[in-house]
């Protein structure tokens, strides 16, 4: 067993989830590549969007890979962290916007 | 100002060790080497086809000091190309009929004898001069400021060096102050009609990544490049050639110093592309260095690894018949030139 939960290493294996079960990769991989590839929107603005989301969802593979993706790219240092600070606003947004749900229920409870 | 790695003393500016870093780990028991790799396409060994480029070295003397750059030049280099042997390089191409001449350096304005040989090719009818001109070297000297006329004059196509659209990432490559300087002089350049869509002075950049990665596509970034150059700086040019840094000297120097070497030898051996081994520029290339000596590109001519023919491999010698049937040599940088799209001096090639 590994001494810790992640290790860099392990994306490189990411191909290695067939090996439990195939078809259902098979199917991830294909859609993966399919929702990556230039469509209405462009492979950079595609990129950019999933290095926002790998922030919000904290993965530090995701963070590795669309870096590197991002740096690849031509992406400047600037674009990327606008692209962090949207995920990051979008998570604090939608935190925030739960206190009102909270304050609905103080103000139907209280006298 | 940094210094070149021959005269800081670096212990790579030493051939034969940047060839030992290229032998050792991963190559020993991760990856495989690229004969290796070559062989069960059957494209071991590396052959060329027919030559149409003359890629002539002019000195390893330069008025930058580029952290990456893979001749080690700089204004503390001194060799630099003679009259004789300029002379025996047009005898060459006037008899041999070669179709381009592609001019490089370190900055090969600053031979002295820059002009008379562009003038010289222009007489013997060559088809297509290129200069790979660093941009700054057009702003680093009154001497220098006419050079857009005078390439216009000679129609030679220019080939720049331009690692990205701002001043930021420019300059930690290239060193400081060189984004403006560059800006300026491609203004300049514009000016007298280089780069202008529908012009036929041609002007091209070159971009390659700014550390240990590889770049992407390069129709994506031409237009990002285009986009923002003309938006801030009003500037044209026809096309993007996007690159692959070699693992060999500065930037092997900087991969190991960063601790980057194995990791970026496997990105390069990840992403081999068998269809870029065709478009590899050695198939259709000889690179010739200061002093005359013949290799298979630019980059072997920085390995000191010279064309296997020991029967031509100085210009005093050159035989096209033998070059056209000669081995490529090759070694573990190669992947440099076959990862994902490929990577020559005109680009991708896959
Ligand atoms: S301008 Fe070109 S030759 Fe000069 S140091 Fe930079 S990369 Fe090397
Ligand atoms: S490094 Fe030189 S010899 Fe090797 S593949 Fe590239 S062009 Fe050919």
């Amino acid at each position: 067993m590994e001494k810790s939960y992640y290790n860099p290493k392990d994306l490189k294996k990411f191909g290695d989830i067939a090996e439990f079960e195939p078809k259902l990769a098979e199917k991830f991989f294909d859609y993966y590549g399919e929702v990556f590839k230039e469509g209405a929107l462009t492979a950079r603005e595609k990129s950019l969007i999933a290095l926002a989301v790998a922030h919000t969802e904290q993965c530090p593979y995701c963070i590795d890979a669309y870096t590197e993706d991002a740096l690849t790219r031509g992406v400047s240092e600037a674009q990327m962290m606008e692209a962090v600070h949207v995920g990051a606003a979008i998570k604090s947004g939608a935190t925030l916007v739960h206190g009102v749900q909270m304050m609905n229920k103080v103000k139907k409870q209280s006298m | 100002m940094i210094k070149s790695l021959k005269a800081s003393g670096n212990k790579l500016a030493m051939i034969k060790n940047q060839l030992k870093v290229l032998a050792g780990e991963p190559f020993q028991t991760e990856l495989p080497t690229f004969v290796e790799k070559l062989k069960p396409l059957g494209q071991f060994p590396l052959k060329p086809n027919k030559l149409e480029i003359f890629q002539i070295n002019l000195g390893y003397m330069c008025n930058q000091v580029c952290k990456h750059c893979h001749v080690d030049a700089g204004p503390d280099r001194n060799e630099i190309m003679t009259k004789q042997h300029l002379e025996r390089c047009i005898e060459i191409l006037r008899v041999n009929k070669i179709p381009t001449v592609d001019l490089t350096g370190g900055a090969p304005e600053m031979n002295p004898l820059f002009r008379w040989f562009v003038e010289e090719l222009t007489k013997i009818g060559v088809e297509e001069i290129i200069v790979r001109s660093n941009l700054t070297i057009i702003r680093a000297n009154k001497k220098y400021y006419d050079l857009p006329e005078f390439f216009k004059k000679h129609n030679v196509h220019v080939v720049s060096s331009l690692p990205y659209y701002q001043a930021g990432k420019t300059d930690a490559q290239r060193g400081d102050g060189v984004f403006a300087k560059s800006i300026k002089a491609l203004q300049e350049l514009n000016a007298v009609g280089y780069g202008i869509e529908g012009s036929n002075l041609k002007l091209d950049l070159v971009y390659n990544p700014n550390g240990a990665y590889l770049p992407s596509d390069q129709a994506e970034l031409e237009a990002e490049f285009k986009k923002n150059l003309k938006k801030d700086f009003d500037i044209y040019f026809h096309n993007l050639f996007a690159i692959t840094n070699i693992p060999i000297s500065r930037f092997l120097d900087y991969l190991v110093a960063s601790d980057n070497y194995e990791e970026y030898m496997e990105k390069l051996v990840m992403a081999f592309n068998p269809a870029a081994v065709e478009g590899v520029m050695c198939k259709n290339t000889i690179s010739v260095d200061w002093d005359g000596y013949m290799y298979d590109c630019d980059f072997n001519q920085m390995l000191d690894m010279k064309v296997a023919d020991k029967s031509t491999q100085h210009i005093d010698d050159f035989d096209l018949e033998k070059l056209e049937v000669r081995t490529i040599s090759i070694n573990q940088h190669c992947y440099g030139c076959t990862a994902g799209a490929g990577s020559s001096c005109q680009g991708t090639v896959a």
